[in-house]
Protein backbone atom coordinates (compact mmCIF):
# COMPACT_ATOMS: atom_id res chain seq x y z
CA UNK A 1 0.00 0.00 0.00
CA UNK A 2 1.20 2.91 -0.94
CA UNK A 3 0.45 7.03 -0.10
CA UNK A 4 1.65 8.35 -3.05
CA UNK A 5 2.67 6.46 -6.27
CA UNK A 6 3.07 7.71 -9.44
CA UNK A 7 3.44 6.05 -12.86
CA UNK A 8 7.01 6.17 -14.60
CA UNK A 9 8.68 6.54 -18.27
CA UNK A 10 9.58 3.08 -17.82
CA UNK A 11 6.34 1.83 -17.17
CA UNK A 12 5.03 3.61 -19.93
CA UNK A 13 6.96 2.08 -22.26
CA UNK A 14 6.17 -1.59 -21.38
CA UNK A 15 2.76 -0.68 -22.89
CA UNK A 16 2.13 -2.40 -26.11
CA UNK A 17 4.97 -5.24 -26.03
CA UNK A 18 3.38 -8.77 -26.80
CA UNK A 19 4.60 -11.66 -25.03
CA UNK A 20 6.32 -14.12 -26.75
CA UNK A 21 2.93 -16.82 -27.86
CA UNK A 22 2.70 -19.63 -25.61
CA UNK A 23 0.27 -23.45 -26.02
CA UNK A 24 -2.37 -23.32 -24.07
CA UNK A 25 -4.49 -26.48 -24.20
CA UNK A 26 -8.09 -27.06 -24.11
CA UNK A 27 -8.34 -31.19 -23.32
CA UNK A 28 -11.29 -33.42 -22.19
CA UNK A 29 -9.93 -34.02 -18.81
CA UNK A 30 -8.82 -29.86 -18.92
CA UNK A 31 -13.10 -29.09 -19.33
CA UNK A 32 -14.43 -31.59 -17.08
CA UNK A 33 -11.56 -29.93 -13.96
CA UNK A 34 -12.51 -26.72 -15.01
CA UNK A 35 -16.67 -27.54 -14.85
CA UNK A 36 -16.35 -29.44 -11.94
CA UNK A 37 -13.86 -26.73 -10.18
CA UNK A 38 -17.22 -24.02 -10.80
CA UNK A 39 -19.50 -26.54 -9.78
CA UNK A 40 -21.44 -27.49 -12.61
CA UNK A 41 -23.70 -30.19 -13.11
CA UNK A 42 -24.84 -29.54 -16.40
CA UNK A 43 -23.62 -33.09 -18.54
CA UNK A 44 -22.94 -30.90 -21.68
CA UNK A 45 -19.37 -30.17 -20.00
CA UNK A 46 -18.76 -33.48 -18.52
CA UNK A 47 -19.99 -36.11 -21.44
CA UNK A 48 -19.16 -36.26 -25.10
CA UNK A 49 -22.33 -37.61 -26.00
CA UNK A 50 -24.35 -34.88 -24.81
CA UNK A 51 -22.26 -32.63 -26.07
CA UNK A 52 -22.68 -33.89 -29.20
CA UNK A 53 -26.20 -33.76 -29.09
CA UNK A 54 -26.71 -30.10 -27.89
CA UNK A 55 -24.83 -29.58 -30.87
CA UNK A 56 -21.15 -29.00 -30.05
CA UNK A 57 -18.05 -30.91 -31.54
CA UNK A 58 -16.69 -32.25 -28.60
CA UNK A 59 -16.51 -31.24 -24.93
CA UNK A 60 -17.15 -27.39 -25.25
CA UNK A 61 -14.95 -24.67 -22.86
CA UNK A 62 -17.26 -23.71 -19.97
CA UNK A 63 -17.76 -19.92 -20.20
CA UNK A 64 -14.45 -17.93 -19.33
CA UNK A 65 -12.18 -21.05 -19.44
CA UNK A 66 -9.98 -20.28 -22.25
CA UNK A 67 -7.81 -23.14 -21.85
CA UNK A 68 -4.79 -24.08 -19.79
CA UNK A 69 -1.27 -23.00 -20.19
CA UNK A 70 1.39 -25.47 -20.39
CA UNK A 71 3.30 -25.88 -17.77
CA UNK A 72 6.78 -26.20 -17.34
CA UNK A 73 8.73 -26.01 -14.30
CA UNK A 74 11.54 -22.65 -14.72
CA UNK A 75 8.99 -21.20 -17.71
CA UNK A 76 5.68 -20.63 -15.73
CA UNK A 77 4.47 -19.26 -12.54
CA UNK A 78 4.33 -21.56 -10.23
CA UNK A 79 1.46 -19.62 -9.09
CA UNK A 80 -0.55 -18.78 -11.77
CA UNK A 81 0.52 -21.00 -13.83
CA UNK A 82 0.54 -18.76 -16.59
CA UNK A 83 4.08 -18.02 -18.96
CA UNK A 84 6.40 -16.33 -16.65
CA UNK A 85 8.29 -15.19 -19.08
CA UNK A 86 7.31 -12.17 -21.62
CA UNK A 87 4.98 -9.96 -19.62
CA UNK A 88 7.21 -6.84 -18.90
CA UNK A 89 8.13 -6.71 -15.23
CA UNK A 90 6.83 -3.14 -13.69
CA UNK A 91 8.99 -2.08 -10.55
CA UNK A 92 6.39 -0.16 -9.02
CA UNK A 93 7.09 -2.20 -5.80
CA UNK A 94 3.42 -2.70 -4.44
CA UNK A 95 3.18 -5.52 -2.62
CA UNK A 96 -0.49 -6.34 -3.01
CA UNK A 97 -2.38 -7.56 -5.87
CA UNK A 98 -6.59 -8.33 -6.40
CA UNK A 99 -8.15 -8.56 -9.55
CA UNK A 100 -9.76 -5.98 -10.54
CA UNK A 101 -12.36 -7.16 -13.25
CA UNK A 102 -12.23 -9.47 -16.69
CA UNK A 103 -13.86 -8.73 -20.13
CA UNK A 104 -13.72 -11.75 -22.80
CA UNK A 105 -15.28 -11.47 -26.33
CA UNK A 106 -15.78 -14.79 -28.18
CA UNK A 107 -15.16 -14.66 -31.67
CA UNK A 108 -15.16 -18.83 -32.70
CA UNK A 109 -15.94 -21.85 -30.26
CA UNK A 110 -13.53 -23.47 -27.98
CA UNK A 111 -13.76 -27.14 -27.77
CA UNK A 112 -11.66 -29.92 -25.96
CA UNK A 113 -9.10 -31.11 -28.82
CA UNK A 114 -8.33 -27.55 -29.23
CA UNK A 115 -4.42 -25.87 -29.28
CA UNK A 116 -4.74 -22.26 -28.56
CA UNK A 117 -1.58 -19.88 -29.44
CA UNK A 118 -2.18 -17.07 -26.58
CA UNK A 119 0.21 -13.83 -26.79
CA UNK A 120 -1.06 -10.86 -24.06
CA UNK A 121 0.23 -7.42 -24.01
CA UNK A 122 0.30 -4.43 -21.20
CA UNK A 123 -2.39 -2.29 -22.75
CA UNK A 124 -3.28 0.20 -20.26
CA UNK A 125 -1.65 1.43 -17.00
CA UNK A 126 -4.06 3.57 -14.50
CA UNK A 127 -3.62 4.92 -11.11
CA UNK A 128 -6.73 5.24 -9.06
CA UNK A 129 -7.20 6.36 -5.04
CA UNK A 130 -8.83 3.99 -2.75
CA UNK A 131 -9.34 5.12 1.52
CA UNK A 132 -8.48 1.64 2.30
CA UNK A 133 -5.98 0.71 -0.03
CA UNK A 134 -4.13 4.16 -1.08
CA UNK A 135 -2.96 4.68 -4.35
CA UNK A 136 -3.30 1.71 -6.38
CA UNK A 137 -1.70 0.96 -10.07
CA UNK A 138 -4.40 -0.60 -12.51
CA UNK A 139 -3.36 -2.63 -15.26
CA UNK A 140 -5.14 -3.52 -18.22
CA UNK A 141 -3.52 -6.68 -19.86
CA UNK A 142 -5.11 -8.00 -23.67
CA UNK A 143 -4.94 -11.92 -24.82
CA UNK A 144 -5.47 -13.16 -27.69
CA UNK A 145 -5.99 -16.85 -28.38
CA UNK A 146 -5.68 -18.32 -31.43
CA UNK A 147 -6.85 -21.70 -32.45
CA UNK A 148 -3.68 -23.23 -33.28
CA UNK A 149 -5.35 -25.19 -36.30
CA UNK A 150 -7.08 -22.67 -38.37
CA UNK A 151 -5.21 -19.50 -37.45
CA UNK A 152 -8.24 -17.78 -36.04
CA UNK A 153 -8.63 -15.40 -33.46
CA UNK A 154 -11.44 -17.31 -31.07
CA UNK A 155 -11.53 -15.07 -28.27
CA UNK A 156 -9.83 -11.71 -27.04
CA UNK A 157 -9.65 -11.58 -23.11
CA UNK A 158 -9.08 -8.30 -21.40
CA UNK A 159 -8.40 -8.37 -17.72
CA UNK A 160 -7.63 -6.02 -14.86
CA UNK A 161 -4.95 -6.08 -11.83
CA UNK A 162 -4.76 -4.11 -9.28
CA UNK A 163 -1.73 -3.28 -7.19
CA UNK A 164 -1.76 -1.79 -3.71
CA UNK B 1 -36.35 -26.07 -20.23
CA UNK B 2 -34.29 -23.51 -21.85
CA UNK B 3 -35.52 -20.14 -22.70
CA UNK B 4 -36.12 -19.16 -26.51
CA UNK B 5 -35.28 -15.73 -27.66
CA UNK B 6 -39.03 -14.91 -28.98
CA UNK B 7 -40.00 -15.38 -25.39
CA UNK B 8 -37.48 -13.14 -23.43
CA UNK B 9 -38.82 -9.67 -22.91
CA UNK B 10 -36.24 -6.67 -21.23
CA UNK B 11 -36.51 -7.15 -17.96
CA UNK B 12 -37.31 -10.85 -18.00
CA UNK B 13 -34.74 -12.34 -14.87
CA UNK B 14 -32.11 -15.39 -14.88
CA UNK B 15 -32.92 -17.69 -12.50
CA UNK B 16 -30.88 -17.71 -9.65
CA UNK B 17 -28.09 -19.68 -9.18
CA UNK B 18 -26.67 -20.18 -5.74
CA UNK B 19 -23.02 -20.78 -4.45
CA UNK B 20 -21.84 -20.99 -1.51
CA UNK B 21 -18.28 -22.33 -2.17
CA UNK B 22 -16.16 -23.79 0.69
CA UNK B 23 -12.67 -24.58 0.69
CA UNK B 24 -12.88 -27.44 -0.82
CA UNK B 25 -14.83 -26.02 -3.87
CA UNK B 26 -12.13 -23.53 -4.44
CA UNK B 27 -9.46 -25.74 -4.03
CA UNK B 28 -10.85 -27.57 -7.01
CA UNK B 29 -11.07 -24.05 -8.95
CA UNK B 30 -7.81 -23.41 -7.97
CA UNK B 31 -6.69 -26.75 -9.63
CA UNK B 32 -9.10 -26.90 -12.86
CA UNK B 33 -8.35 -22.97 -13.53
CA UNK B 34 -4.56 -23.11 -12.58
CA UNK B 35 -5.14 -19.93 -10.12
CA UNK B 36 -2.77 -21.49 -7.32
CA UNK B 37 -2.74 -18.05 -5.81
CA UNK B 38 -2.53 -19.20 -1.97
CA UNK B 39 -4.88 -16.21 -0.76
CA UNK B 40 -7.75 -18.61 -2.11
CA UNK B 41 -7.12 -21.52 0.12
CA UNK B 42 -4.05 -21.11 2.51
CA UNK B 43 -5.40 -19.12 5.84
CA UNK B 44 -1.38 -18.38 6.68
CA UNK B 45 -0.83 -16.21 3.34
CA UNK B 46 0.17 -13.26 4.63
CA UNK B 47 -2.33 -11.32 2.45
CA UNK B 48 -5.17 -13.70 3.84
CA UNK B 49 -4.24 -13.06 7.09
CA UNK B 50 -4.07 -9.57 6.81
CA UNK B 51 -7.59 -9.60 5.60
CA UNK B 52 -8.85 -11.49 7.82
CA UNK B 53 -9.19 -14.76 5.87
CA UNK B 54 -8.91 -16.24 2.43
CA UNK B 55 -11.24 -15.10 0.06
CA UNK B 56 -13.04 -16.92 -3.29
CA UNK B 57 -11.36 -16.18 -6.54
CA UNK B 58 -12.79 -13.03 -8.37
CA UNK B 59 -12.85 -15.92 -11.66
CA UNK B 60 -14.44 -18.30 -9.47
CA UNK B 61 -17.06 -15.33 -9.40
CA UNK B 62 -17.23 -14.89 -12.98
CA UNK B 63 -16.77 -18.53 -14.12
CA UNK B 64 -20.29 -18.87 -11.78
CA UNK B 65 -21.98 -15.98 -13.36
CA UNK B 66 -21.07 -17.86 -17.10
CA UNK B 67 -22.84 -21.11 -15.55
CA UNK B 68 -25.63 -18.59 -14.72
CA UNK B 69 -25.79 -17.40 -18.45
CA UNK B 70 -25.02 -21.07 -19.42
CA UNK B 71 -27.74 -22.70 -17.84
CA UNK B 72 -30.45 -20.17 -18.54
CA UNK B 73 -29.54 -20.28 -22.28
CA UNK B 74 -29.61 -24.23 -22.59
CA UNK B 75 -27.52 -24.46 -25.42
CA UNK B 76 -29.57 -22.60 -27.71
CA UNK B 77 -26.94 -19.68 -28.16
CA UNK B 78 -23.58 -19.11 -27.55
CA UNK B 79 -21.96 -16.07 -24.95
CA UNK B 80 -20.75 -13.56 -27.88
CA UNK B 81 -19.35 -11.70 -24.71
CA UNK B 82 -19.10 -11.67 -20.64
CA UNK B 83 -17.32 -9.44 -18.59
CA UNK B 84 -17.30 -8.55 -14.98
CA UNK B 85 -16.10 -6.14 -12.10
CA UNK B 86 -14.52 -7.18 -8.49
CA UNK B 87 -16.47 -4.76 -6.86
CA UNK B 88 -16.32 -6.73 -3.55
CA UNK B 89 -14.87 -9.47 -1.70
CA UNK B 90 -16.50 -13.17 -0.76
CA UNK B 91 -15.27 -15.46 1.78
CA UNK B 92 -15.92 -19.30 1.77
CA UNK B 93 -19.02 -21.03 3.08
CA UNK B 94 -20.96 -17.90 2.27
CA UNK B 95 -23.87 -17.54 -0.30
CA UNK B 96 -22.98 -15.84 -3.56
CA UNK B 97 -25.93 -15.91 -5.30
CA UNK B 98 -25.64 -15.16 -9.33
CA UNK B 99 -28.60 -13.69 -11.10
CA UNK B 100 -29.71 -11.12 -13.63
CA UNK B 101 -31.97 -9.89 -15.76
CA UNK B 102 -32.43 -9.26 -19.96
CA UNK B 103 -31.82 -5.69 -20.46
CA UNK B 104 -32.19 -5.65 -24.13
CA UNK B 105 -33.17 -8.04 -26.73
CA UNK B 106 -32.43 -6.77 -30.69
CA UNK B 107 -31.78 -8.64 -34.17
CA UNK B 108 -28.82 -7.39 -36.08
CA UNK B 109 -27.26 -8.62 -39.67
CA UNK B 110 -29.38 -11.43 -39.16
CA UNK B 111 -28.58 -12.63 -35.47
CA UNK B 112 -31.00 -12.38 -32.55
CA UNK B 113 -29.02 -11.21 -29.56
CA UNK B 114 -29.84 -10.06 -25.94
CA UNK B 115 -27.51 -8.16 -23.44
CA UNK B 116 -27.62 -9.21 -19.92
CA UNK B 117 -27.10 -7.49 -16.87
CA UNK B 118 -25.69 -10.21 -13.96
CA UNK B 119 -24.23 -9.72 -11.21
CA UNK B 120 -23.41 -11.82 -7.65
CA UNK B 121 -24.75 -10.88 -4.49
CA UNK B 122 -23.70 -11.59 -1.17
CA UNK B 123 -25.49 -12.56 1.66
CA UNK B 124 -26.26 -8.97 2.62
CA UNK B 125 -27.82 -8.46 -0.70
CA UNK B 126 -24.72 -6.20 -2.07
CA UNK B 127 -23.79 -6.77 -5.32
CA UNK B 128 -20.11 -7.61 -5.27
CA UNK B 129 -19.51 -8.78 -8.78
CA UNK B 130 -21.31 -6.95 -11.52
CA UNK B 131 -21.55 -7.59 -14.94
CA UNK B 132 -22.92 -8.22 -18.45
CA UNK B 133 -22.98 -10.50 -21.17
CA UNK B 134 -24.44 -10.72 -24.68
CA UNK B 135 -25.86 -13.53 -26.20
CA UNK B 136 -26.51 -14.66 -29.50
CA UNK B 137 -29.45 -17.11 -30.11
CA UNK B 138 -29.45 -19.84 -32.64
CA UNK B 139 -31.87 -22.10 -32.48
Amino acid sequence: MAERFEITDAMRAAIGKETAPWTYEVTTTSVRGFARGVGYTDPVYFDVEAARRAGYRHLPAPPTYLGTPVFIPGQSSDTFSTPAAGMPRLDHGLPGLLDGGVETEYRGDICAGDTLIVVSKLADLQTRASKALGTMLITTTETTYTNAATGAVVAVQRGQAIFY
Amino acid sequence: MAITWEEIREGTALPRLEKRPGVTQLVKYAAGSGDFNPLHHDYGFPQAKQIGSIIVHGRFKYAALGELVSNWLGHRGRIRKISCEFRGMDFPDQPIVCTGKVARKWEESGERLAQLTIWTENGDGKQTTPGEAIVVFTR
